[in-house]
């Protein structure tokens, strides 16, 4: 296996006396989808939300393309990080929100040109006519100049996607991106995410409920139980051919539960 | 009595000097309320307990002690206090007095407005890798000041109504107008009935400036539901 893009170090999050995450080691190659499955509260979404930055780790260390994100090297030590070097490293990754978080004060245009122009220092025009080619990517091409709220929840989705899209990340991290959705708008992001997943460059961290989608895209899933990675392999491996009862059981309430 | 249009022609000249000095003192008081109530909506952002707690303190017993009581303090009291005390003259110390008792209010506004930002926007602003600074700037007080306007409009306007408070420390407003006026001639109906109607003629307006101002912000996006969660339905009506 080539370097991993990322790569969790005993990683392990409480938040109070909840201990959320107990000992997470992860590699993931770059390029690799990988789709995060299991009950509500198993920790799969710390597990992202730790790699944006956005949960600080209790202990252990992340890696980004070989740089740790929440620590520093000084004098041969590791020290937390500070906002300089957060910055840097954060720049490899993107997300993609469960509730779009869209910037509602902004067109479409302007949520997808934000970044680039102050973050990556790119001119107006650059960032602009990227926006654009992006927006067209996703089929909002015509709306550029929507506010947010003028749009569907799919339709945001989309423009979230773009937005994160246009900072080209070497790692997209996808946070139920469908579970705010109403069913009928969930296939139209769906094809969205498929496309980029086949375009291929990208590594993505899916934490999704659907089950069949992962088995589509997903290189590797992994089962999150109780703040371990309980069981992985391949789609077939791990939603076929499960070992663990307790994986298993989660299979067959989600079958159940949304019968197809 | 009777009513004697005389004394209103005869006072007018004077009250409206003093409209003046009110109007002018409320724009002093209110830019430092507006500025200080900055600093202490900073402090208590330090995430540092015993700060929070001292600031907190300071903030409530302000708030807990009527203005009036302040300024008197101001002007009487803190010339003879040791070492720090100063003799200030009125207009100083009415923009003390009253800005500061009204920075206390607008902290709380400030913090409002911060705290009605949706916490993904935060989120996604650390997402897309803005500094801090950027954050700020071009994401979270473009939302976070205009649910303010109204109600820093409406302090503004309490404010104004406050001020004639610090004709008892001697500052020559409206009111003090009136007064003198009043000593006089023994004339004190049409002055200080000159003086009410000077009062409502830029309140009432200054209020529907307000509520126009408020409605024109509340239409610019959507405030209660800033990422629009559940505003699909009005979406796909919009697109069909």
């Amino acid at each position: 296996m080539a370097e991993p893009i990322v790569r969790y170090k005993d990683v392990h999050k409480s938040f109070g006396d909840v201990q959320v995450l107990k000992g997470i080691d992860l590699d993931i190659a770059p390029a690799e989808k990988i789709a995060l499955i299991g009950p509500s509260g198993s920790g799969k979404t710390t597990i992202i939300r730790m790699l944006m930055t956005l949960e600080e780790p209790t202990s252990g260390v992340i890696e980004v393309d070989g740089r740790p994100l929440w620590h520093m090297e000084k004098e041969g030590e590791l020290v937390p990080a500070n906002e300089k070097h957060l910055r840097e490293v954060r720049g490899d990754i993107g997300m993609v929100f469960q509730h779009f978080n869209l910037f509602p004060h902004m067109t479409i245009l302007d949520n997808c040109m934000v970044a680039p122009v102050h973050v990556k220092g790119e001119s107006k025009e650059e960032a602009k006519q990227r926006s654009i080619e992006m927006l067209e990517k996703v089929g909002l091409g015509d709306k550029l100049d929507n506010y947010p709220s003028q749009l569907s929840g799919g339709q945001k989705q989309r423009v979230a996607m773009a937005r994160a899209l246009v900072m080209r990340p070497k790692v997209m991290l996808f946070d139920e991106v469908t579970s705010a959705l109403d069913p009928e708008l969930v296939g139209e992001v769906l094809e969205v995410i498929r496309d980029i997943a086949q375009e291929g460059e990208m590594a993505m961290i899916l934490v999704t409920h659907e089950m069949e989608f992962a088995r589509d895209i997903a290189d590797r899933v992994l089962f999150l139980d109780e703040g371990t990675i309980a069981e992985q392999g391949s789609p077939e491996e791990v939603l076929e051919n499960s070992k663990s009862e307790r994986l298993q059981s989660f299979l067959s309430r989600f079958r159940s539960s949304s019968p197809s | 009595m009777t009513w004697s249009w005389n004394y209103v022609w005869d006072s007018f000249p004077l009250i409206f000097e003093g409209m003046w000095i009110t109007l002018g003192l409320t724009i002093g008081c209110f830019a430092f309320a507006m500025a200080f109530g900055f600093v202490w909506t900073f402090l208590r952002r330090i995430p540092w307990k015993p700060v929070q707690k001292v600031v907190g303190f300071v903030l409530e017993f302000i708030r807990s002690t009527p203005p009036l009581v302040q300024l008197f303090f101001l002007f009487y009291a803190w010339p003879m206090v040791p070492y720090v005390g100063v003799t200030l003259d009125p207009i100083t110390c009415a923009v003390l007095g009253l800005g500061g008792h009204f920075s206390t209010y607008i902290s709380e506004i400030y913090r409002s407005g911060i705290e009605s930002v949706d916490k993904g926007q935060w989120e996604a602003s650390t997402a897309l890798n803005l500094s801090t600074r950027k954050k700020w700037t071009k994401i979270i007080l473009p939302q976070a000041i205009p649910p303010t306007i109204p109600m820093l409009g409406n302090y503004l306007i309490i404010m104004f109504k406050e001020v004639p408070l610090t004709a008892t420390i001697g500052v020559t407003g409206m009111l003090h107008a009136a007064e003198t006026f009043g000593s006089q001639t023994f004339a004190y109906v049409e002055p200080l009935t000159l003086v009410a109607v000077f009062f409502l003629a830029m309140s009432y307006p200054s209020a529907v400036l307000i509520r126009k101002l408020e409605a024109k912000y509340n239409r610019r996006f959507d405030k209660k539901n800033p990422t629009g969660t559940n505003k699909m339905d009005k979406g796909v009506a919009l697109n069909g």
